[in-house]
């Protein structure tokens, strides 16, 4: 498994995330948001959270029409592997890679803590590891993860499965205090329509070692370096 | 030639900073305010003189970056 780990202006866990590839065994290179070419024989482009750009304009907006992302766009055409973590998943919204928005928090609060989600499905590239209908505790930190879009595109989302990780209690029940910042039917990630571009809004990255919270972030890179 | 472009949110679409605004407003005593939505100005300076051709790239930068289609709407002021 080849990872390209884009670094915007801004970006700020391009680190922790390639710490945590390489973890689970992948070969990781970093690259520039200015760079035209993602490196030979790339399997999976990561884009990082942080603010790229300082969340100027919209969060996401400016890195979602550098330079390197007509290269990402590319390699998502053709099947290749894209994941958006936190500000990553805001730039694959803004550049058309995945649908919707992420809006303002519905409390207008920053926040930052461990948040469980469920585990909608695990027959793709990213989930493999996990257990469908699993819940993991992992970590979220965002001001804008509100994700909202239009009818047509949440019944869509909806019945091709689309829906990666939903935020959940501990038990797994959707709804009410265990959707941190009022997303749409709960909504914490979700796949393009070729289940190749995974955008979600939890860090998986913060959760790989016992000594800093837990391992349930684990399974995310072990899923993709597994193939 | 100068422009106003003014980029708002779409009916429908929660805006919560409009809404902190809106009860900010109320607890100050302003009288009379049911509603604020909030948006986005940009003031462009344009090396174009032409009108036609200042309008179509003014909406090209909108299309490609100024707004989120998805939930804003945009206007475009041409001034003198």
């Amino acid at each position: 498994m080849i990872a390209a780990v884009v670094t915007f202006p801004g970006s700020n866990r391009e680190g922790d995330v390639a710490k945590a590839l390489r973890q689970a065994g992948a070969q990781v290179h970093h690259i520039w948001h200015g760079d035209s070419e993602l490196p030979k024989g790339t399997d999976l482009v990561v884009l990082p959270g942080g603010f790229s750009y300082g969340d100027y304009l919209r969060c996401g907006a400016i890195a979602g029409r550098a330079h390197i992302m007509d290269a990402v766009r590319a390699h998502a055409a053709c099947g290749g592997l894209v994941l958006g973590i936190c500000n990553g998943f805001q730039i694959l919204v803004e550049s058309g890679l995945l649908p919707g928005v992420l809006m303002r928090n519905a409390g207008l609060k920053f926040i930052c803590r461990t948040q469980n989600l469920r585990v909608e499905r695990n027959d793709t590239a990213f989930t493999s590891a996990y257990a469908a209908g699993q819940v993991i505790n992992v970590c979220i930190a965002h001001g804008e993860g509100n994700y909202e879009c239009d009818d047509e595109t949440l019944a869509r989302l909806e019945g091709e499965g689309r829906v990666a990780f939903r935020y959940c209690d501990a038990a797994g029940v959707v709804g009410g205090k265990a959707n941190p910042n009022g997303s749409t039917h709960d909504i914490a990630g979700i796949y393009s329509d070729k289940f190749n571009v995974l955008g979600m809004m939890p860090h998986p990255e913060n959760l790989i070692e016992d000594l800093t919270g837990g391992i349930d972030g684990r399974g995310l890179f072990e899923s993709l370096v597994a193939l | 030639m100068k422009a106003r472009i003014s980029v708002t949110l779409k009916n429908g679409i929660l805006d919560p900073q409009g809404k902190a605004i809106e009860g900010a407003l109320r607890s100050l005593d302003v009288p009379g305010v049911t509603s604020v939505r909030q948006g986005k100005v940009f003031d462009i300076e344009l090396a174009e003189t032409d009108k036609a051709r200042a309008e179509a790239a003014l909406k090209l930068a909108c299309e490609k970056l100024l707004a989120n289609l998805v939930v804003e709407n945009y206007r475009i002021e041409l001034l003198a």
